[in-house]
């Protein structure tokens, strides 16, 4: 009962913001104020109307896409490799691997953008601001999810599974497609869901790799912010919601996310 | 089915050897079993004939093949884990048809097939259920009869029954010996359950520190052990410390002078199988060896009797004895007399 209880406040916490702002997008008036002098869906017809919402959307998509792709392609090989072999520094590569999550935001953004300062003066490629930096360092926010989603999957696998396909006539690529892909796979779902989402609702490395005209969602949030406050930015708000959420509806439909996370 | 030679396989790593020059001759349809304690060698043998571990020197023939550098796939091995290892996302009989898939066998031909393999087994009638929704004992029949469907020229079972309660596996040694029978299959199997290995076995080699200690059917290795590890190991025996004093005198640490066999002389130990000395309230004459000894411990074993009798001050032995109405049980205390023949103890140099 009292498990119950301390559950329910936990949820009421979390929720209450949310709730809050989906409140405050209906409102009619201006400038938010309780309580509200009416109701209206203006905020939300005004979100398409918005170019630098819709192509900060387009352009956060985008980004969240190749980074997430990328961060599987070089997280699942990694944790193969950490899971699967001993070599000297092991735990310190893990480690490494997971630092992009420790780190703060701003310290990343930072980072990356005296490196790619440095690294423009020195090679002449136009770095800063451009579209590959913005998503190489996107990528850093992928990787420690991948890592360690399929990690978790791949340490609960017995290898006598994989042993018992190779003694059944499947070589190793044969093996790992029929046996140890379908295993791992809700890792994999799980890591491709957090990765994207940590990409997609990134603000504070974001600020600093992006370039003139080019700009993600959440920063185009802010820029909205600086000028106005107007329920526009919880209607936004709420569609992002909405759109995540589904991707996570989505998800959960082919993997049990509460299975692995 | 096919005749498996293992010749002078070595597996060291580092400075430890694994496997220490093991050889063996499986004949075609044999059912040998290695036996020894964890650590001995036998799993690393095992897994060197299934191609998960590479020999440091040595080869293994399976039939006309010489399979030493083949990797596990193209081996045409059984192999059935004491995890037993089915794949979780797949049915029972998506689990047996794989090794038929993946040697291409076309779909019409394998549906009787995986009939035929599952009803060897006695699960025809699960074939749809995932592997979670059965039994241990189902799962280990699943992995046999997977093991089984491509018709493999040998058969590997590594620990098979040790995952299965006590009950279950009287019924499946019995199930995987008679299968192994009608099919004729050259059979593998490693166990640290002598009992086990004992029940199963055509033939049995005893390993330990990576060397085969020896080779032989039940009675071979339990009548005359080629080594004391081997007389301990297999059946129960008790060992007397002292030395060889003359050809056929063993006398104990505790100074009992005993008849016994062989002609070596210095420091030996007597093994004493505790089901062959004889119990009895007065001295036996008749009997090469007599010794009065009082009961110390008496564990009651329901169908037999275990009495720990000490003989002298350093020399204490077991005497198993028949658990019957007619004959009293000596209480603890008592004051027997323990005989044994002349060819009963057996004479090991330490």
């Amino acid at each position: 009962m009292a498990l119950g209880t301390a559950a329910g406040m936990s949820l009421a916490y979390i929720l209450l913001p949310m709730f809050f702002v989906i409140w405050l997008a209906f409102f009619a008036q201006e400038i938010p104020s309780f309580p509200p002098e009416g109701y209206s869906l203006k905020w939300f017809r005004a979100v398409p109307g918005n170019d630098r919402f819709v192509s900060g959307f387009v352009l956060s998509l985008q980004v969240a896409l190749v980074a997430t792709a990328i961060g599987l392609a070089v997280g699942i090989p990694a944790a193969l490799c950490l899971v699967r072999t001993r070599f000297p520094g092991r735990e310190a590569v893990n480690n490494l691997l997971l630092l992009p999550l420790i780190v703060p935001g701003i310290v990343l953004g930072i980072a990356l953008y005296v490196f790619y300062v440095e690294a423009e003066l020195a090679t002449g490629w136009p770095l800063l601001g451009s579209l590959g930096g913005l998503v190489a360092g996107h990528v850093l926010l992928a990787i420690p999810w991948t890592v360690r989603l399929v990690t978790a999957s791949l340490t609960g696998m017995d290898r006598a599974v994989e042993e018992a396909a190779q003694s059944l006539g499947a070589d190793r690529l044969t093996t790992f497609r029929r046996i140890t892909l379908p295993a791992i796979l809700p890792g994999i779902v799980a890591a491709t869901l957090f990765g994207f989402i940590a990409s997609f609702g990134n603000l504070e490395m974001s600020l600093f790799l992006v370039g003139p005209g080019r700009t993600t969602l959440p920063i185009a949030i802010l820029q909205y912010l600086e000028w106005k406050i107007d329920p526009t930015i919880a209607a936004v708000s709420v569609l992002q919601i909405l759109f995540i959420g589904a991707v996570m509806l989505l998800t959960d439909r082919f993997v049990n996310i509460g299975r692995v996370v | 089915m096919a005749r498996l030679q293992l010749n002078g396989i070595t597996k060291v790593y580092g400075d430890f050897k694994a496997a220490d020059n093991v050889s063996l001759d499986i004949a075609d349809g044999e059912f040998l079993v290695l036996l020894g304690p964890s650590g001995c060698g036998k799993t690393t043998t095992l897994r060197i004939v299934a191609g998960f571990i590479e020999p440091t020197s040595g080869s293994v023939r399976l039939g006309e093949r010489d399979i030493t550098a083949l990797p596990p796939w193209k081996r045409n091995a059984g192999l059935v884990f004491q995890s037993y290892a089915l794949f979780p996302h797949m049915s029972v009989a998506e689990n047996v048809a794989f090794g038929l898939e993946m040697r291409k066998v076309p779909k019409a031909e394998m549906a009787p097939k995986i009939t035929e393999a599952l009803r060897l087994v006695r699960l025809d009638h699960l074939a749809d259920r995932l592997p979670r929704q059965l039994s241990g004992g189902q799962q280990q029949r699943v992995a046999l009869a997977r093991a089984l469907v491509f018709r493999p020229d040998v058969l590997l079972l590594d620990e098979p029954l040790s995952n299965l309660d006590a009950k279950l596996r009287l019924d499946v040694r019995v199930e995987i010996r008679e299968l192994q029978r009608k099919l004729g299959l050259t059979t593998v199997m490693v166990t640290h359950d002598q009992e086990e290995a004992l029940t199963m076995a055509d033939r049995l080699v005893v390993m330990s520190e990576g060397r085969i200690r020896q080779i032989g059917s039940q009675q071979d290795l339990y009548e005359r052990p080629a080594e004391k590890f081997v007389a301990d190991f297999v059946g129960r025996s008790t060992f007397i410390d002292g030395r060889m004093d003359g050809p056929g005198r063993f006398v104990s640490a505790g100074g009992l002078a005993v008849a016994c066999e062989g002609a070596a002389t210095g420091a030996a130990s007597l093994a004493l199988r505790p089901e062959r000395l004889a119990l009895t309230a007065a001295a036996m004459p008749a009997l090469d060896n007599s010794f009065p000894g009082a009961v110390e411990f008496i564990s009651y074993l329901g169908s037999q009797v275990d009495l720990h009798v000490r003989l002298s001050p350093k020399d204490r032995v077991i005497v198993q004895i028949q658990n019957r109405p007619e004959q009293p049980l000596p209480v603890i205390g008592e004051q027997v007399h323990i005989g044994w023949s002349r060819s009963t103890g057996r004479v090991f140099p330490s």
